[in-house]
């Protein structure tokens, strides 16, 4: 049995990993949500968004205007992606959406790896957020304690747009029914490249927060698009409070398990994902029947 | 299917003349060895994906366990012998395939491949950690024995060529037997649609299931092959990216062709050694395949082996679809004085003489506030035409569905010769004896009429599940004369070779029936048979119905006054979701409240 002290630490590592994986794994959802549209192409943007904060922080050494200029590349990343391949998917079988978007993300991992090499980078954690927190008898280090608040706060503002402004209004009346809105008179269209671009930008954002953390590399994307399909199929698919909740519990599954044998803590997640899909297979917050 | 073995044939012939040939063109005998390996693995795969229409992103994880339960089987000397070793692992992967397909395979489209990949990753983090002590983790397992033959090592190189491709050829012929199977014919079907396949009485999970596990021993002994034939057993075979690899060669050769994932491996294996080799562009191979693989996900959906196919097919399909003529608006003609019988009949299980063919009682169907239907109760007498009418939205079609149970109703229940059918799902009570025509067609739409009437047919030979995979899937007499029978009374005999999709709407909706027919049913539903038709279509689709209402009983929704009244025996009027009367045609016409119903006279409201 691991000791109190170890059990905490992780269990707040569990928060940190469990609040990155919500945002990653709201964007899924919400495009999953609203578009119908399984975005495969998800860790690969993830990884973009590490990388664009490598080069800018190589280029001008600020941590915030990396956040800010990566987030607008990623939302011109986005759109386009949108624009030119993603729609012509819409009324496409969801084997096609798949494997397009399965391909994207060869093409943008392919991509990186050719312009970056395929060593991996680091990331300097911004000044801010060197050094060590002390919380109690529990020592932990600054960044990541930043990071679960500023994840929070992402996700709040997610929530915000969603639910409390009338752009929110329409995509989950899109996740309900996307033909009704059409009929409705409102540009559906519209709504899903916006929604599209949020989920990019999400996407991309998780990456560039988490980029300090981990070694940056091509292929760092993969395992982030696993979890996240585990965590909105834990959550119900096209749930964002799913998302966050299911983020959460992979975190401290993932975590907690690890304190107690670390070989086993991937494995646990599966094994919850499968013992859910046969007590709740709609997930925690989805309801049966919906895509 | 007429007994073709040329693909057979040829290859056969390519298995021969490639290490002639192929080795002067940059093959290796390790690169032919590797590409014979992911054809074998995408032999399992088309049959799931291509054939059945599931895409998996999880098939390392079989290829992973046969691999690696036949490496630790031979490295740990617990075997020595090679085939067996390879038998055990194939074995393996199948019952690993069995439990991740039963959890799996109850979910479709975007759950399945979400799913899968996950156990995919499951797998490859089991093998990395917790069984690292049998597995060698991150290091694999070294030193696999070569398999042996009578005294003689099969060593690297051409002997082992032989090998994998003798062992492919077998995998070949009998992914083309199962496809060609009536098992095969019902997977087709599945892909098509998936809806009517078990509405027409085919256990659908079932067949998917196994088609899983089909897949994942193709998948398993592949990985054992892989072990062997490069002596070491790499943890990479796990890797998410042996299943996204599996899936892009998939595309690349052809879906649905069997050998374009052998196809779709030789290009991307060759290009991988071979550009390599070339300056600048050697580190951009992947991203260069990346490229042609949403281009063709995009524009050509057909990949290599399926654009070629395609080019061949193109003068026999441009002959079928030219004998399809504009529109069929005298094919009254085409219709037959007398049905003639259909050799399968469902059996009939009749409890009591007198019980009704269909009885309802005090059925109902509220979705949230909205009652649908409510506490309807009638009976259908045995060998009558029963009617039921009503103005839109009465719940006529709710109706029919609990008839059927394709919707179980909230309340009530519906006796079928006086057993409870309810709960029970379409698929048992097609098998049941209950056939149904929907109101909006549900066909197999890139089947040929022959081939969806077929399916039918099958169901009732064959029951929910069988796999005769190694019989062809039009070897059963009984089953072709049903087809035969079933083609014949609904008027489409000269159509038997023509793909569905490109049949006049009329001949669509006449198939419609055919296929509830072709299931032989004692009890037809028919959901506005003659909706969309023309003046002379209906005219002879009326005569239809009359005919085949003589030995069945058969109850029908349906619009169309003059038909009703023309064809009815017993008559039920539905009104918003109840029962407004139940009696004779001439009953009917002299109710006052079905008048007031129809003529707007209950609520103002009310549309005629």
């Amino acid at each position: 049995m691991p000791s109190a002290p170890l059990l905490l630490s992780q269990a707040f590592n569990g928060l940190a990993l469990g609040t990155l994986l919500a945002l990653v794994s709201s964007g899924l959802t919400i495009i999953l949500g609203t578009l119908g549209v399984l975005n495969f192409a998800h860790g690969a943007l993830f990884m973009l968004g590490a990388y664009a904060m490598y080069v800018v922080i190589a280029h001008t050494g600020s941590f915030l205007l990396g956040i800010l200029v990566g987030a607008m590349f990623m939302l011109v990343v986005g759109v386009l992606l949108e624009r030119i391949l993603i729609r012509l998917f819409y009324n496409r079988p969801h084997e096609d959406q798949i494997l397009v978007t399965f391909g994207a993300s060869i093409v943008i991992v392919e991509a990186v790896r050719a312009v970056f090499g395929g060593n991996s980078q680091h990331v300097p954690t911004p000044g801010w957020g060197e050094g060590i927190a002390r919380i109690g008898f529990l020592f932990y280090p600054l960044y990541r304690l930043e990071l679960i608040g500023i994840i929070a706060a992402l996700l709040l503002l997610l929530y915000l747009i969603l639910y409390r402004t009338s752009i929110g209004l329409v995509v989950r009346a899109g996740i309900e029914d996307a033909r009704m809105v059409g009929i409705l008179g409102i540009n559906v269209q519209r709504a899903f490249l916006l929604v599209f671009a949020i989920g990019v930008v999400a996407a991309g954002v998780s990456g560039m927060l988490y980029a300090p953390i981990v070694s940056v590399q091509p292929d760092m994307g993969g395992n982030f698009l696993v979890e996240a399909f585990v965590v909105i199929v834990i959550g119900g698919l096209g749930s964002y409070p799913g998302a966050v909740v299911g983020g959460l519990i992979a975190g401290e599954i993932i975590s907690i398990t690890s304190a107690f044998d670390s070989a086993y803590s991937d494995v646990m997640l599966y094994a919850v994902m499968a013992l859910l899909l046969v007590l709740r297979p709609q997930g925690l917050f989805g309801s049966e029947g919906r895509v | 299917m007429r007994a073709r073995f040329w693909p057979e044939l040829a290859m056969a012939a390519v298995l021969l003349a490639a290490p002639l040939i192929l080795p002067d063109l940059g093959f290796s005998f390790d690169l032919l060895q590797r590409i014979l390996d992911w054809g074998l693995i995408g032999l399992g795969f088309d049959l799931l994906f291509g054939a059945t229409g599931l895409l998996s992103f999880g098939q390392a994880a079989f290829y992973g366990t046969g691999g690696f339960v036949a490496a630790y089987l031979l490295v740990s000397h617990a075997m020595s012998s090679v085939a067996l070793a390879l038998l055990v692992g194939t074995l393996a992967a199948g019952l690993f395939g069995l439990v991740v397909g039963w959890l799996a395979v109850r979910r479709i489209g975007i759950y399945f491949a979400m799913i899968t990949l996950a156990f995919g990753e499951m797998a490859y983090f089991l093998e990395n950690s917790p069984l690292a002590r049998f597995t060698g983790g991150e290091n694999g397992l070294p030193g696999v024995p070569v398999p042996q033959l009578g005294g003689l090592k099969i060593t690297p190189g051409l002997p082992m060529y032989w090998m994998l491709a003798l062992l492919f050829f077998v995998g070949f012929v009998l992914a083309r037997r199962i496809l060609h199977s009536p098992f095969g014919a019902v997977l087709r079907a599945i892909k098509e649609n998936t809806a009517r396949a078990g509405m027409t009485g085919h256990s659908v999970p079932a067949y998917k299931l196994a088609v899983f596990v089909i897949a994942a021993l193709y998948a398993g002994l592949a990985g054992g092959l892989l072990g062997v034939f490069q002596s070491y057993m790499p943890p990479d075979a796990f890797a998410l990216d042996t299943s996204g690899q599996l899936v892009v060669q998939t595309v690349i050769g052809g879906v649905g062709t069997l050998v374009g994932p052998l196809v779709g491996a030789t290009l991307w294996l060759w290009l991988r050694d071979n550009l390599q080799q070339v300056p600048l562009v050697g580190a951009l191979w992947k991203l260069i395949l990346g490229l042609i693989f949403v281009v063709l996900v995009v524009v050509l959906k057909r990949g290599i082996a399926g654009e070629i196919r395609w080019i061949f097919s193109r003068r026999r399909r441009a002959a079928t679809e030219a004998g399809v003529p504009e529109e069929a608006g005298e094919d009254a003609a085409a219709m037959p004085v007398a049905a003639p019988e259909l050799p399968l009949r469902a059996t009939l299980a009749v409890t009591r003489e007198d019980a009704p063919a269909l009885r309802a009682i005090g059925v109902s169907k509220f979705y949230g506030g909205l009652h649908a239907v409510e506490d309807v109760s009638f009976d259908v007498r045995t060998g009558s035409i029963h009617a039921v009418i009503g103005p839109n939205g009465a719940g006529k079609s709710t109706l029919f569905k609990m008839l059927k149970d394709e919707v179980s109703p909230t309340m009530g229940e519906v006796l079928l010769f006086g057993h409870r059918i309810t709960g029970l799902g379409p698929t048992r009570t097609a098998q049941l004896g209950i056939g149904k025509s929907n109101q909006l067609n549900q066909l197999f739409l890139d089947l040929t009429v022959a081939e969806n009437l077929r399916i039918a047919a099958l169901a009732r030979a064959r029951g929910t599940f069988r796999t005769d995979l190694w019989r062809a899937a039009d070897s059963i007499p009984a089953v072709e004369r049903q087809v035969a029978a079933a083609m014949e009374t609904v008027g489409l005999t000269h159509r038997a070779g023509v793909p569905v999709h490109v049949l006049p709407y009329g001949e669509k909706r006449r198939l419609e029936i055919g296929i509830a027919l072709a299931i032989g049913p004692n009890v037809l539903l028919l959901d506005e048979p003659l909706a969309g038709m023309s003046p002379a279509e209906r005219v002879s689709t009326r005569a239809l119905i009359r005919e085949i209402g003589r030995s069945r009983t058969l109850l029908i929704v349906e619009h169309d006054m003059d038909a009703i009244f023309e064809l009815a025996e017993r008559i039920t009027v539905l009104y918003e979701g109840r029962l407004l009367a139940d009696g004779t045609p001439e009953e009917i016409q002299r109710n006052q409240a079905v008048q007031d119903a129809y003529l707007g006279g209950l609520h103002e409201h009310e549309p005629a």
